[in-house]
């Protein structure tokens, strides 16, 4: 088996399981979630390979659903900030010197303030919830993939066919979008998925500290920062297995965007 | 360009962007929905009057228009004065000056443990690039750019302070204990485990980035030149190599201070470590504007430093570049 077999396999792997956590999340149904206090605080056994909690909730469904919640906001959030870096970096890349300084000044601002901070501050000005954290998350993350997408048109409109093309008179829309933007859809969809694994992190990071998801919702910011109550008591699964979840799916997420730079990469094709 | 012009040059832009973001910031919290009032009241709003919390507004100057708090606001940042804390009741300066003390002790902690030791992880990585010594370092570090800087506290307060009993659950100093009777000792064992948990997670960026330049490095013609003459391990390492990484290896960990200030928030969020991070959680949680603002701008003002000590060190330091000035 050659290394690019290899790599679509785990790629696919990556996928299914992603694909798994998600049905799962979402066709699980909620009686496994009802308060039941006669088995609360079980460890984990064949029932519930998770344990439950203090309501005797079952924690693998909790943990599945919070982990489609994290996907679900991660996957927005990344959306909408990879449409802002394709905007700014085309139009820094095509609109001139003066646009050019404006967006890298702008990059520099927000690279400046820690993205936690930026998070906790944004979070602050929509009220908290869910639109605070989307809105966040998808206004912190855009600019290391502005900078890329930069760098990439400014070589495209170097090449030889994009020269001949103005030359011949087409509208600097008509090249952008028959030209330029055809040769940054991989960039742009490895940068995509690459955006993934820092937006969950960084959705469970800003409702652990209590300014995303109301505590109702099955995140698992809020499972850990719940479990945190528990742990001198011993209760370790409450904190190790969601954890341990998220880590495999934000893992996941990260080979998946490795494997496609990899499988999308023209000078590896060979292997 | 001399270094002088350039650091000025750097400082001017460092100065636009901080304008900048006071602005920004400002007219972000003025759009917040979250009304100061009642925040800075609490649980007993209902037995607040209506002229009482226009009062307390007319006290901390909420009932003007956004734009003249601004100017209020702006003018009193450019002359030192943060404003009060609403929940501490104290300047934010103080505040801020404070716990930044206690943050920066665990800070430099991680910042220098996790520098070094990525930096001898990513060298044993380059050295001996392929074998399962790589292949290890290399999976260690990308798991760990995965895994939740909380959840790791949280593993590491279960092992070592509930299991095994070794080092405290939390806090900065022993609870109940007198602020006079605490000793160095004691600040020091409670530092250990958020340290860790920051140095742990910390390695990974350093370590993948020497580990890649080492590889570029060991590439080249010199080195191939260098082992035809019979050397090779420590020696070549310590000859050609160490040279080559060790600045952009430094380059970067000044550059991650930015997320080290967010690994630093969420660390002491679970250690219940009294630092800036935990202030500015609770700043956010408990809609202390004046405190929120300071803490935005005090670590944009860090970042900027860490960066421009970067670019600093590097121009001091590289040879190539110092030539290239001179030319």
């Amino acid at each position: 088996m050659n290394r690019r077999q290899i790599t679509l396999i785990t790629t696919f792997c990556a996928a299914i399981l992603l694909i798994g956590v998600v049905v799962g999340g979402l066709t699980l149904g909620e009686e496994r979630l009802s308060t039941n206090l006669d088995i609360r605080n079980a460890s984990p056994s064949l029932e519930h390979p998770f344990g439950t909690d203090h309501l005797g909730r079952d924690m693998l469904t909790r943990t599945l659903k919070g982990l489609t919640v994290s996907i679900g906001v991660g996957v927005i959030a990344a959306a909408a900030s990879a449409a802002i870096a394709l905007v700014l970096g085309m139009l820094a890349a095509t609109m001139g010197k003066a646009v050019d300084a404006a967006i890298s000044w702008l990059i520099d601002l927000f690279l400046g303030v820690p993205h936690l901070v930026a998070l906790i501050l944004i979070s602050f000005t929509l009220g908290g919830g869910l639109k605070g954290v989307v809105a966040g998350i998808a206004l912190t993350h855009w600019p290391s993939l502005a900078r890329i997408i930069r760098a990439e048109v400014m070589q495209l409109r170097s090449a030889e066919y994009v020269q001949i093309s103005r030359r011949l008179g087409k509208s600097r829309w008509w090249v952008a979008s028959r030209h330029i933007l055809p040769h940054l859809f991989p960039q742009l969809l490895v940068g995509l998925v690459l955006l993934f694994p820092h937006a969950i992190l960084h959705e469970a990071s800003i409702s652990f500290l209590g300014f995303g998801l109301s505590p109702h919702q099955p995140a698992i910011g809020i499972i850990l920062s719940e479990s945190m109550r528990y742990l001198t008591s011993g209760m370790w699964w409450l904190a190790f297995f969601p954890g341990i979840s998220l880590l495999i799916i934000v893992r996941a997420f990260d080979t998946l965007g490795d494997n496609l730079r990899l499988l999308t990469d023209p000078h590896r094709a060979h292997q | 360009m001399g270094l002088v012009p350039f650091i000025l040059k750097k400082l001017l832009r460092m100065a636009a962007l901080l304008i900048a973001l006071c602005i920004l910031s400002f007219w972000l919290v003025s759009y917040s929905p979250l009304d100061p009032v009642q925040a800075y009241v609490g649980a007993d709003m209902t037995r607040v009057s209506s002229e009482q919390s226009e009062m307390i507004a007319e006290y901390w100057g909420l009932n003007k228009p956004p734009l003249e708090r601004f100017l209020h606001w702006g003018s009193a940042v450019l002359h030192g004065d943060l404003g009060t804390s609403m929940i501490f009741r104290r300047p934010v300066a103080e505040v801020i000056g404070e716990r930044f003390m206690a943050s920066l002790a665990l800070m430099s902690t991680a910042w220098l443990l996790s520098g070094v030791l990525g930096f001898a992880l990513g060298a044993v990585a380059g050295m001996k690039q392929g074998t399962w010594a790589d292949r290890l370092i290399k999976w260690y570090c990308f798991t760990l750019a995965s895994t939740p800087a909380f959840w790791l506290g949280l593993l590491l307060v279960m092992v070592f302070a509930v299991w095994l009993g070794w080092f405290p659950v939390g806090l900065g100093v022993p609870a109940g204990k007198l602020a006079d009777d605490v000793t160095l000792a004691n600040r020091i064992y409670h530092l250990i485990l958020p340290a860790l948990t920051l140095s742990i997670l910390g390695v990974a960026n350093v370590a993948l980035h020497t580990r890649q330049k080492l590889v570029d490095v060991l590439a080249s013609d010199y080195i191939l030149f260098a082992r035809a003459r019979g050397e090779k391990g420590l020696q070549l390492f310590w000859r050609h190599g160490l040279r080559n990484v060790a600045l952009p290896a430094v380059t970067i960990q000044f550059a991650s201070i930015s997320e080290l200030i967010g690994g630093t928030v969420l660390a002491e969020q679970v250690f219940s470590y009294p630092g800036l991070g935990q202030a500015t959680v609770q700043a956010g949680l408990r809609s202390d504007v004046p405190l929120l603002l300071g803490i935005v701008i005090f670590s944009a003002l860090l970042v900027f430093v860490g960066n421009l000590a970067a670019d600093i060190i590097y121009r001091v330091v590289d040879p190539r570049i110092r030539k290239g000035e001179s030319a």
